[in-house]
């Protein structure tokens, strides 16, 4: 009986109050038809994952936890940063979930309410971005600088030989391309952001 | 003449230059008309969607609406590269299941005087246009190199057969597609357990020791198949394989020299284009001690030779040693 009371107050504890929109929030934030609530928590997702050895929560717990309204513990989850997009669920899940797609979507909710603990991979899906913005095309070796000597530094010298490598053997540009109808683009982008609700 | 708008995607021009110019140099035998699709951006590849929703299906769907209104007779486009082209099909695809999405892209294409409507194209990975348009019994009749001794193991990757919108493949996890072409190349394929396995995607940026176990995975089971090399069909792929094996090796302290190469590569080989046409040279991994084997010779340093050799006379005064006649020529 005690066990139980303080199992029920852990979970208090951790996620204030739960809430309980937030399965139709992420839904409602994801490209096409997510079908988030038609998980029978079979686990075939976890099993089938390539790196879900390094993940906090096996994606079928990450979708218990929202359905359970569990917000917070769901955004601060490293679960979605380590998703690679293999697809590998998405094909095998039993009731046709868009489980790369919802992985995406707690990322950018993550991001916006500032909870990923790692900011390793929001930094560099954002330099990435602000590549593309800049130039309409991505551009490696801005990317690669950036990020490494921010997130990386001692890895720089052993990587050293392979830069150069890319560099010499002509695969990787010094310096970026950037595409005629840019302004184009940035109206595009500038427009679906106001679209999206952040400015 | 297979005539088809193409979208080569930012790789295509940098790090899998390989890819693209082993691709040009195998059009012409296939009979295959790729016509560029004029000023395209990037597809934001695995970055843009994890950070908001409409911006990055805005950011694809340039690329669709610039694609529809350069279309004359062919309304299909060929990509080449894994995540361009499951970008492009993924933005169709939801745009049409989802309407609203679909509402506000166009709302932000108007921003720049664009439009597009969703299902007008259609889009497909260069590997299942070479295989289904324009087929294997073309393509066996052209070759005039087998590949024969070479073994190899065909790796697709994940975002080719997974999720497949389309139902194009034959399957989601073991498609046969890249090992019937590489039997009608004369090459000898091994039957790799882990060829739609993810190499590690943007992971050795964010996560190293998650990269590398899925890298170490991909080569350690290519080379218990005794396999030459593996062969591709994603620059992401080439480029996690063949640049990090050196890191994934000194991480387990292991010593494999897997070399990894485009398919496109090993067509032209077999078509009789000679290696230096088709981009070899490029890896970082040298895929020389294979290709010998099969008598392809790779010019040592076909790239760092670069230094070019001062012709001009009028350089910096140096001063002229007895015996040295090239400067007094």
């Amino acid at each position: 009986m005690t066990t139980s009371i303080q199992e029920t107050q852990l979970i208090s504890e951790t996620s204030e109050i739960p809430n309980l929109r937030f399965l139709e929030e992420v839904s409602a934030a994801t490209a096409g038809v997510a079908r988030l609530e038609m998980c029978i928590q079979c686990g075939t997702c976890g099993g089938s994952c390539p790196s879900a050895a390094d993940m906090d929560h096996t994606p079928r717990m990450l979708f218990a936890m929202i359905r359970a309204g569990l917000r917070d513990d769901a955004l601060r989850s490293n679960t979605p940063w380590i998703c690679v997009s293999c697809y590998h669920c998405v094909v095998r899940c039993p009731q046709d979930v868009h489980i790369t797609d919802v992985m995406y979507t707690l990322k950018s909710m993550a991001i916006q309410a500032k909870l990923y603990k790692d900011a390793k991979a929001p930094d560099f899906s954002q330099t990435f971005v602000d590549m593309v913005e800049n130039f309409g095309r991505s551009y490696e070796l801005g990317l690669a600088t950036r990020h490494y000597l921010k997130h990386f530094p001692l890895r720089l010298p052993g990587m050293a030989p392979m830069g150069i490598g890319l560099i010499t053997k002509k695969r990787m540009d010094i310096t970026p391309h950037r595409i005629e109808g840019i302004d184009q683009l940035r109206a595009i982008l500038a427009r679906a952001k106001q679209l999206e609700g952040i400015s | 003449m297979n005539k088809y708008l193409f979208y080569p995607g930012c790789s295509m021009e940098a790090s899998a230059r390989a890819y693209n110019v082993s691709l040009m140099a195998i059009c012409e035998t296939l009979d295959l008309e790729l016509e560029e699709i004029h000023d395209w951006n990037c597809c934001g590849a695995t970055e843009y969607l994890g950070i908001s929703l409409t911006p990055a299906y805005a950011l694809i769907s340039r690329n669709l609406a610039l694609a529809a209104k350069q279309a004359n007779g062919s309304h299909t486009v060929v990509a080449p590269c894994s995540a361009c082209y499951l970008n492009l099909a993924k933005a169709d695809h939801y745009m049409l299941e989802r309407p609203s999405l679909g509402e506000k892209v166009n709302l932000a294409l108007e921003a720049g005087g664009l439009q597009y409507k969703p299902g007008s194209l259609e889009i497909r990975h260069l590997l299942d246009v070479i295989i289904n348009e324009i087929g294997l019994d073309t393509i066996k009749s052209k070759v005039v190199k087998p590949l024969a001794g070479l073994r190899v193991a065909p790796y697709l990757g994940c975002m080719v057969p997974r999720p497949d919108y389309a139902h194009r493949w034959s399957d989601h996890e073991h498609p046969d597609e890249l090992d019937r072409l590489l039997k009608a190349l004369g090459a000898e394929v091994i039957d790799f357990p882990l060829k739609t396995h993810c190499c590690g995607g943007h992971m050795p940026q964010i996560s190293p020791s998650t990269a590398f176990e899925l890298l170490r995975r991909l080569i350690h089971s290519a080379a218990q198949y005794n396999a030459d090399l593996l062969v591709t069909v994603c620059p992401m792929c080439q480029m996690n394989l063949d640049a990090f094996q050196h890191e994934m090796n000194r991480f387990y302290r292991t010593n494999y020299h897997m070399p990894i190469v485009f398919f496109t590569q090993l067509i032209g080989l077999a078509f009789g284009i000679k290696a230096t046409d088709l981009g070899f040279g490029k890896e970082l991994v040298d895929p020389r001690p294979a290709l010998d084997r099969i008598g392809v010779e790779i010019p040592v340093s076909v790239e760092t030779k670069a230094r070019p050799k001062r012709t001009k006379k009028t350089g910096l005064p140096m001063p002229i040693m007895p015996g040295d006649e090239e400067v007094n020529e």
